[in-house]
């Protein structure tokens, strides 16, 4: 029997009703229920951060959190970024810095990145190493990433 | 990869929650989900029925009283981490914590999970272990405490029956002068640790031993409080000497070989954590660590 039940959630500012299965994660709900496919499924077990969301604004893999629980959230994914054509920041940061390779960690880099530079404006490297450690990254070697990083969070303080 | 198909429920307060308990009979409790979702997206665990306890808010508090810290099971990590209260009087948590997972899994993971989860490496049981902490369990008939000693029945097995639910802990607070470090050896940052040792301490004007308690994680299926080395520590002056024989002593620890890690791999860690964190520890007694 397939346990369902009804949610509703606001993802990038936008409302959505969904009814959703249960036991599907809230990535599976973002990009199977509501197409949103920016957000990349890694190992699905917690490890590699690829899936990385916004819930209320806190970072949080979204493999390792059922879609039913998001019930009544906000999410902001990849695709919430952008303002219309104007990159975010990061985004902006991560293009210029040549922060990404094949781009598939990237979504979980730049969310992860968000929300601590809100919370951290002017942190030193090793407080960005610590602060993506938790996001795995097969082809950069993180240096530009972390380039990314410390550019972002000077054009978002000079903003 | 899936869960298999299970039962939902998000009981909103506790009475409903142990109301719930008593009659699933193949339910787990969803608390962060930082260990349980993984475990049930790679179907190591199939409950027919998932009770999520997000939404019971009581769970969640940080409360000091006489002379003792309790911990809501529900608190989430990244709550513990940048408490005041907590800082003020046992910052070895926050210190031990931010050993734990990433910020992205601190978000979500909670107290209560980890120490149900009980994963011999886990930093917060270990925690747990150093300050004898006591486990607050209920149940539809009641309520009933649980020593730290009596919580791990076997590797990661809690003492709780199928209807029982841990709802907070308490632990003893040290006093404003103790000294404190939980340091640990792991491949990577954020890793389970390999090994990891924590340290409380608190030392008179000469320099003498008067109270402390040291917990190894990792080595055994269970964290392991050394009691003994504790009882020969105390009377003696915190010095390099004494480290050095302590090292020695927490070498002699119980330990297990895996696929990656000897045990005398692990043994030969545990000594020299010990004596690493009775270093920093030391040097931190006497009200030190408020200054950073």
């Amino acid at each position: 029997m397939v346990d369902t039940r009804d949610i509703q959630l606001n993802v990038n500012g936008t409302a959505h009703s969904a009814t959703v299965e249960t036991r599907f994660s809230l990535a599976d709900v973002l990009r199977e229920n509501l197409n949103l496919t920016g957000t990349h499924l890694g190992c699905e077990h917690g490890v590699c951060g690829a899936c990385t969301v916004l819930v209320d604004g806190e970072a949080i893999r979204s493999c390792l959190m059922l879609g039913v629980q998001a019930d009544g959230k906000e999410i902001v994914t990849i695709e919430g970024l952008a303002n219309g054509d104007e990159l975010h920041p990061v985004q902006e940061a991560f293009w210029q810095s040549h922060g990404l390779q094949c781009g598939y960690c990237t979504p979980g880099f730049l969310t992860t990145l968000v929300a601590f530079l809100k919370e951290n404006p002017d942190p030193s490297e090793k407080e960005i190493r610590e602060a993506i450690s938790g996001n795995i990254c097969r082809c950069t070697g993180y240096q530009n990433i972390v380039n990314a990083a410390l550019m972002a969070a000077k054009k978002l303080r000079d903003k | 990869m899936k869960p298999a198909p299970f039962k939902y429920h998000d009981p909103q307060s506790l009475s409903e929650l142990l109301g719930l308990t008593a009659t699933l009979e193949d339910a787990k409790i969803l608390a962060g989900g930082q260990s349980l979702m993984p475990m049930m997206n790679m179907r190591f665990v199939t409950p027919d029925d998932l009770v999520d306890i997000n939404k019971i808010t009581e769970l969640d508090f940080i409360e000091l009283e006489e002379g003792h810290l309790k911990i809501g099971a529900m608190t989430r990590q990244k709550d513990i981490v940048s408490s005041e209260k907590i800082f003020s009087v046992a910052p070895i948590i926050q210190e031990a914590l931010l050993n734990v997972g990433h910020m992205q899994t601190r978000n979500r993971g909670t107290l209560g999970g980890s120490l149900c989860h009980l994963d011999p490496a886990a930093e917060l049981p270990a925690i747990a272990h150093l300050y004898g902490a006591t486990m607050f369990v209920e149940n539809k008939d009641g309520r009933r405490e649980v020593s730290i000693d009596d919580w791990s029945l076997a590797y990661m097995i809690p003492n709780l029956a199928p209807e029982d639910i841990l709802t907070s802990i308490s632990i003893p607070i040290w006093g404003a002068d103790h000294g404190y470090s939980f340091i640990e050896f792991a491949r990577r940052h954020g890793d389970f640790a390999i090994c990891a040792a924590g340290v409380l301490i608190k030392i008179d004007s000469s320099s003498k031993i008067v109270k402390v308690a040291i917990t190894v994680a990792g080595a055994d299926i269970k964290p392991t409080r050394l009691i003994e080395l504790e009882k020969k520590l105390i009377g003696h002056e915190a010095n390099e000497i004494v480290f050095l024989e302590a090292e020695e002593e927490a070498k002699k620890i119980v330990a297990i070989s895996d696929a990656y890690y000897t045990a005398a791999y692990r043994k030969r860690l545990s000594g020299t954590l010990v004596k690493r964190a009775l270093r920093i520890a030391t040097s931190r007694a006497g009200g030190s660590h408020r200054n950073g």
